[in-house]
């Protein structure tokens, strides 16, 4: 089954990536844009979805850190 | 007294820590496959860029049969120091409390700073005293010390910050400008600044031979050899 994964820094936690995209915007011309974060996307495939929340915990994530979502794509490959 | 410096693929700091070791007692390098620490008193987790800092930094390291043969040593009561992405890797496998995050200014920042001895009750800082003022080198991207606001007051009144950036001397946002942590018993130790880059006054400062120092006291079951002013 395919999975995506949303991993994203938690509220609250400063993403100075986040800052820095958002104070390029103006320059380009895009105003009144704010509160950006910037994330990562992992897209797997796995046998085993009921294990995956354990895998973001263990690796993909850092709970402390990060929040994460798990979007199963239903069919399979 | 032996010192063990692993290595991963992408360390790259682990020459210069078998050096400053080597100051102190004998030295060997244990790749990150190897399980076995026989004969080894003090690990120590050098800089780097353990497995490219894919998906965050230490976060594969942690995985590595090297470092389950850590967290034995370490449970065991023994001396482990992480010093920079060694700290990284030692807060992603819970070894010690808190992140490192991506520093503030999101550059990489690589420069002499003073740090401020607040725990001189480790075993990589006994031979400290709690106020010297330490001269040791930086070189990071992602060195921003956080901990959940809980977390963090338990860390403090346990004593558990070791080393802070001196006023003024913060490179990258950490909070309270913690720069190393140490756990409940004070046997394992993380530093963002990198003590075996400051062990002879021709390239600025020895003051990082202290903590080696410290590891030997440790490790030896002596009390402090001496402590200087």
């Amino acid at each position: 089954m395919k999975a995506k994964v949303l991993i994203r820094p938690k509220e609250g936690i400063l993403d100075p990536q986040g800052k820095a995209v958002e104070r390029a915007l103006p320059a380009l011309g895009f105003d009144g844009v704010s509160h950006v974060r910037v994330g990562r996307l992992v897209e797997l495939e796995t046998d085993d979805p009921d294990s995956l929340a354990e895998l973001c915990e263990k690796l993909l994530a850092n709970p402390l850190i990060e929040d994460y979502e798990i979007e199963l794509n239903g069919g399979g490959t | 007294m032996r010192f063990g410096v692993l290595q991963f693929p992408g360390s790259c700091d682990d020459r210069d820590a078998l050096l400053a070791c080597r100051r102190m007692g004998e030295a060997r390098l244990v790749w990150h496959t190897d399980e076995d620490l026989e004969g080894i008193d003090v690990v120590v987790i050098p800089g780097g860029f353990s497995y490219g800092d894919y998906l965050r930094a230490g976060a594969i390291a942690r995985f590595a049969p090297a470092m389950e043969a850590v967290a034995r040593h370490a449970d065991a009561g023994r001396p482990v120091l992480g010093v920079c992405n060694g700290f990284q890797v030692l807060c992603e496998s819970g070894l010690l409390p808190g992140a490192l995050l991506t520093n503030e200014s999101l550059r990489f920042v690589c420069r002499q700073v003073d740090v401020v001895v607040e725990n001189a009750g480790t075993a990589f800082t006994r031979e400290c005293r709690k106020g010297d003022r330490l001269s040791i080198p930086v070189k990071h991207q992602s060195g921003r010390y956080f901990a959940p606001p809980e977390e963090l007051e338990a860390l403090e009144e346990r004593g558990g910050v070791v080393l802070r950036y001196a006023p003024g001397h913060n490179p990258n946002g950490s909070m309270r400008d913690i720069a190393g942590v140490a756990n409940e018993r004070g046997n394992v130790v993380g530093v963002m600044p990198h003590p075996e880059h400051a062990v002879d006054p021709l390239t600025g400062s020895d003051d990082g031979l202290r903590l080696f120092a410290s590891a030997v006291a440790h490790a030896g079951g002596h009390e402090p050899l001496s402590v200087s002013a």
